[in-house]
Formats: C-alpha cells, sequence, structure tokens
C-alpha cells in the first residue's frame, strides 16, 4: 500500500484532470442526448480547438484563457455549420449514415491538421504553467485548478441555460420527443445545430484549459475522445452530470492505475474498462437504441 | 435480390487476369496489387456492414490479427508461409467470433457497436505495440526467401494473381451468401431487426456467422499484405487507417452488393494515386481526400457507384421508352 502523502496528491490531481475530461464528455453527451448520435468527430475537433488555442497564442500573443472568449462562439458558430450544412443534410435522417459522416469529419480534420501542421507535438511555453498551489499535503499546479473552477462554471452555466432560457427548454423537448417537439413549432434542424454548436464550444473551453499544461499534436484529441466515450457510457448516455462525475471518477481512476501499474498499462487500464462497461450494461441504456 | 451471375464474376475476374500480360510495369502492377487488396478488406468489411448493416469502425482487428499471425508464425516458430497464411486467415475469424460473441451478447448495435470495434482494435494495437512476440515497436520482418513455397516471388505477376484469387474466392463467397436463406436473414437484421427476431431469426447467431466471415476475409488481406510488403508493426497491422479503408471501398463502390468493393477500391485508390501525383508525397493528404469522399458519398450518393451506375441505366430506359418523367414513381 501506498501512503496518504503519495495517495492524496494523486487522487486530488486525479480529480482536476477528471473535471477536464467531464467538460469534454460533457459536450459529447449533450449532442448524444439530443441527437442520439455518437459524434465521432469530437475528437479531431478538440485537437482543432487546442491547434487554434496554441496558434492564438503563438502568432497573436492571446493568453488561452483570453482565448477562450474568442475560440468559444468560433467553435460554437463552427459546430452549428457542421451539423446545419453537412452533417444534417448529408444524413438523410439515418444513424448509419450519421456515424459514417462524423467518421469522414474526423479523418478530414485529423489530416488536414496533420497536413498543415506535420505530425511535431508542440507545447506552450507560458511563465505560470509551473505555478502550484499548496495545500499542506499536495502542491496543485495552478492552471489544473483554474481548469477545474473553470469547468464547474461552466456546468453550471450549461444547467442554467438548459433549464431556464427558451432554446434550452427547446433542446430538451427535441430530446424527449423529437416529432411533438416538431409538432408545437419547434425547429428541431435549428435546435439540432444549436445542440451540435454548444457541444462543439465545449471543446474550445477544454482546449483553452488544456493548452497550459498539456501540448498537442494531431492525434491528441483521440486520447481524450475516448475517455470521454468511457465516460459518457459510464454516466449515461445523454446525462450532463453524469458526463461531469463520471469524468471525475475516470480521472481518479486513470490517476491511481498509473501510479500502480505505469504509464503504457494504464492507458489500456482506459481501453479495458471501456469494453467492459459496454460489455456488462447492454440493457436499457444500449440495447434500446442503435 | 438480382445479383451478378456467376459467369459475370467469372468474366470480370478472367478480364483482369489478363493484366500482366499487357504490361510488366512495376507501377501499374503494384497499384493493382494494393487496389485489389484493399477490394478484398473491404468485402470483408461488405459482408458485415454492407449485407448485416452492423457498421465496424475496427476491422483492423482482424487485418492485423490475419497479419501478425503469418508473420510471427514463420519468423518465431518456422512455419511455412502457405500454411502460416492459411492459420492467420483462422487466427481473424476466431478473433471476429470472440469479438462479435462479447458484443452481440451484450446486444450492442449501431452505434455502440460501431465504438466498441473501434476499442478492440485499439486495444490489440496497443498490446502489439508493447508484447516482445510481435517485435513491439520494431515491428517484425519477414525475412527475404524468394520461393513460391515461402509464398514470396521475383516478380509482381504471381502475387497479382494471387491477390486476384482471393478476390475472387471473396465475390464467389458473397455472391453465395446473397443467394442463400442466410443471406436473407443478414438482410433481415439489417433493415429491421427487432422484426426479424419477431419472426424467428436467430439474430445474435446470424450477426455472429457473419462478422466469422467478414473477419476471415478481412484477415486474408492482412496476411497477404505481411507476405508483399515483408513487414508489419502495430500501427500498420492494427492502425486504424485499414478501419477506414475497409469501410471506404464498399461504401463508395455500393454497399451491400457484389461488386461494391471491388469497384470501391479502384476508384478510391485511383483518387489517391491522382492527389499524390498532384502535390507530392504529402502526410494526411490522401487521407484528406479519403475522408472528403466519404461524407460526399454518404451525402449524394448512398448507394455508391453502382447505385449511381444503376440510376443510370433506369433513366436511360425511360428515356428510350420516352415514358413521362415520373409515371414509374
Amino acid at each position: 500500500m501506498l501512503s496518504p502523502v503519495i495517495l492524496v496528491p494523486a487522487v486530488l490531481n486525479g480529480l482536476l484532470t477528471g473535471a477536464v475530461y467531464g467538460l469534454v464528455a460533457l459536450g459529447l453527451t449533450l449532442i448524444y442526448g439530443v441527437l442520439h448520435i455518437i459524434n465521432f468527430a469530437h475528437g479531431a475537433l478538440l485537437t482543432a480547438a487546442m491547434f487554434a488555442a496554441f496558434f492564438a497564442h503563438r502568432l497573436l500573443g492571446l493568453d488561452p484563457y483570453v482565448a477562450a472568449l474568442v475560440l468559444t462562439p468560433l467553435f460554437f458558430a463552427l459546430g452549428y455549420c457542421l451539423q446545419r450544412f453537412v452533417i444534417g443534410p448529408a444524413a438523410h435522417g439515418q444513424d448509419r449514415n450519421i456515424l459514417l459522416v462524423t467518421l469522414g469529419l474526423a479523418v478530414v480534420i485529423e489530416n488536414v491538421l496533420l497536413y498543415a501542421f506535420g505530425a511535431d507535438t508542440r507545447t506552450l511555453n507560458l511563465d505560470y504553467a509551473f505555478n502550484v498551489v499548496d495545500l499542506g499535503i499536495a502542491f496543485l499546479a495552478v492552471p489544473r485548478v483554474i481548469a477545474f473552477g473553470v469547468v464547474l462554471v461552466i456546468a453550471v452555466v450549461l444547467w442554467l441555460i438548459l433549464s431556464l432560457t427558451d432554446t434550452g427548454k427547446a433542446i430538451r423537448a427535441v430530446a424527449k420527443e423529437k416529432l411533438g417537439a416538431e409538432l408545437s413549432g419547434i425547429d428541431v434542424g435549428h435546435i439540432y445545430a444549436v445542440t451540435f454548436g454548444l457541444g462543439t464550444a465545449c471543446l474550445a473551453i477544454a482546449a483553452c484549459l488544456l493548452i497550459p499544461t498539456y501540448y498537442v499534436n494531431p492525434h491528441i484529441g483521440n486520447a481524450f475522445v475516448l475517455i470521454a466515450f468511457t465516460i459518457v457510457v459510464l454516466g449515461g448516455m445523454g446525462s450532463v452530470t453524469g458526463a461531469l462525475f463520471g469524468g471525475l471518477f475516470i480521472g481518479v481512476v486513470e490517476s491511481l492505475c498509473g501510479l500502480y501499474l505505469g504509464e503504457s498499462l494504464g492507458q489500456i487500464g482506459i481501453f479495458a474498462m471501456f469494453i467492459l462497461v459496454l460489455l456488462l450494461r447492454p440493457s436499457g441504456l444500449f440495447g434500446e437504441r442503435a | 435480390m438480382t445479383g451478378p451471375s456467376i459467369g459475370y464474376i467469372a468474366l470480370v475476374i478472367a478480364a483482369l487476369a489478363g493484366v500482366p500480360l499487357l504490361t510488366a510495369s512495376n507501377v501499374v502492377l503494384n497499384f493493382l496489387v494494393v487496389a485489389l487488396l484493399i477490394a478484398l478488406v473491404g468485402q470483408g468489411w461488405n459482408v458485415l456492414g454492407g449485407y448485416g448493416g452492423q457498421y465496424s469502425f475496427g476491422h483492423a482487428a482482424f487485418f492485423g490479427t490475419g497479419a501478425y499471425v503469418t508473420a510471427i508464425l514463420q519468423m518465431r516458430y518456422g512455419v511455412n508461409a502457405w500454411i502460416a497464411f492459411v492459420l492467420g486467415i483462422a487466427g481473424g475469424a476466431l478473433t471476429g467470433a470472440v469479438i462479435g460473441a462479447l458484443t452481440f451478447r451484450s446486444g450492442l448495435r449501431g452505434s455502440y457497436f460501431a465504438l466498441v470495434t473501434l476499442a478492440f482494435a485499439e486495444v490489440l494495437r496497443i498490446l502489439a505495440s508493447v508484447a516482445p512476440i510481435t517485435g513491439a515497436g520494431v515491428g517484425i520482418l519477414i525475412t527475404l526467401d524468394l520461393r513460391p513455397q515461402a509464398f514470396q516471388f521475383q516478380s509482381r505477376a504471381p502475387f497479382y494473381w494471387i491477390i486476384l484469387s482471393l478476390v475472387a474466392i471473396s465475390l464467389i463467397i458473397v455472391r453465395v451468401i446473397e443467394q442463400s436463406r442466410f443471406g436473407a436473414w443478414l438482410v433481415a437484421v439489417r433493415e429491421n431487426e427487432d422484426a426479424a427476431k419477431a419472426v424467428g431469426v436467430d439474430t445474435a447467431g446470424v450477426k455472429l456467422v457473419a462478422m466469422t466471415i467478414s473477419a476471415a476475409i478481412t484477415a486474408g488481406g492482412g496476411g497477404f499484405y505481411a507476405q508483399y510488403f515483408l513487414f508489419i508493426d502495430s500501427g500498420i497491422a492494427y492502425g486504424p487507417w485499414i478501419s477506414v479503408e475497409a469501410l471506404l471501398a464498399p461504401i463508395v463502390g455500393g454497399i451491400g452488393t457484389v461488386f461494391g468493393p471491388l469497384l470501391g477500391a479502384l476508384v478510391v485508390k485511383t483518387l489517391g494515386e491522382l492527389t499524390k501525383l498532384v502535390t507530392g508525397d504529402a502526410p494526411g493528404l490522401d487521407l484528406v481526400i479519403y475522408g472528403s469522399v466519404l461524407i460526399v458519398i454518404v451525402a449524394f450518393a448512398p448507394h455508391g457507384i453502382a447505385g449511381l451506375l444503376a440510376d443510370l441505366r433506369v433513366r436511360f430506359a425511360r428515356l428510350r421508352s420516352s415514358v413521362p418523367e415520373g409515371a414509374h414513381d
């Protein structure tokens, strides 16, 4: 057994990482909850957002936290347009087609980035990246603490949007009963696109929170999105709170696995858990809908 | 369902078999070998995805298993290459059966099936990149031994005829499935799984058999890849690229049709080569093209090129019989 001196920081750091996982999963689960599709382009869009945040700092000198204010609406618009003008029309109303279209988008986005920037891994060197707060029992990196706080705020904001605004109510209506919503005058195509936009905007924020302490390369999104898939399945497809708590849980699990098993096996741990969760909880959540 | 007759398949294969007699160009033959390889891998995907409606995003799991079993048995255990190749197909089929049994028993469908197949392929890729028996990060090099009994040849023509025969076998398999009761069950599962179950089709069993056949065909492609290029590593064998190409070929050519994967592979590979001609060997650009083609086909030609051709034929027939537009609708 490891002593609390090692265990507590590992758990706390896991929670901090898990919050960002939760945000990525939040975007995924929101899109699933309303459109009932798994967005395979989610990881690639996260990669794109991380590149955007990276170059916003490199070329324009924008601090990632400032860049978030610009990138979030930008990625909302991007997500909106993707659903409205690409995924929606291309799908012809069939779930199978949506799978293929989002997979195609993922391949295109990832490889455009690869073509444009090469396979190199890049990092930002921010002067505050290595600042820490001393909790007595653990040191925590300041950017990660900020990320944790921002994620909580975003979750509350999202919850407020969904429960209080007219658009939010329309989103929930479409999620529950698409035909009924359409009959009561809700523009389902628009709501789909707004939801997709919100999910994509979550990625822009996640990217800006990650970039101060993380690196970026054209395949980086895949690592996150598989974790996000695990979280979403674990937390219940379409559940916002499930995504958040699932994220925190997976963050801690990953941190502890890394501690006990080492880096490369820890990676398999996530996949193994993902497959197990998918296989062992088939009914209800999964069985009813393709 | 009226598919092409066996005679028609024989005609197409015979025409293709003549190519090495017309040209000795390595460039042409190499292009055709790779295209036929993708046609074979795509035909595997087509059995499960095209006829059964189960979209796998992880056919790399079977391709890679076929490739690794072929290479490992030869290099580590001194097994004859041909026997290793056959065992590679068996290994792929077994992998398909195991993954299929796990996923279908759990009732995973649609997006979930796509997700879980993707995850299995990734797990195998990571395992292959660390396990000593697969050569870990270095990969496996098959020793050069240019004898037919070692499944290696001086020129490309024999390779071409072998991959063409494999494609021919896969065409016949799919054609037989299409005409069989099993094929009808499979299509019933695709069109409406619950209804198929309700009328007594053993849907899980049908899907499992389809996945096993599908995996075996794709694994044959993997084994051939190992013999042709004499090198594999985890990124090649289990990499996402082959999962994408496996589904791209049938979707572009015509999903759920006998000739779809062959047609699609030829078109997709031609596009890939044209891109390389225009832009040079830039990393990623061919995949950008493939991804775009996938989206465009799904958006504008959901039945692929075969569907477009059938459409044209109908229009042409209508024109000839001068029936007014829409009279048949």
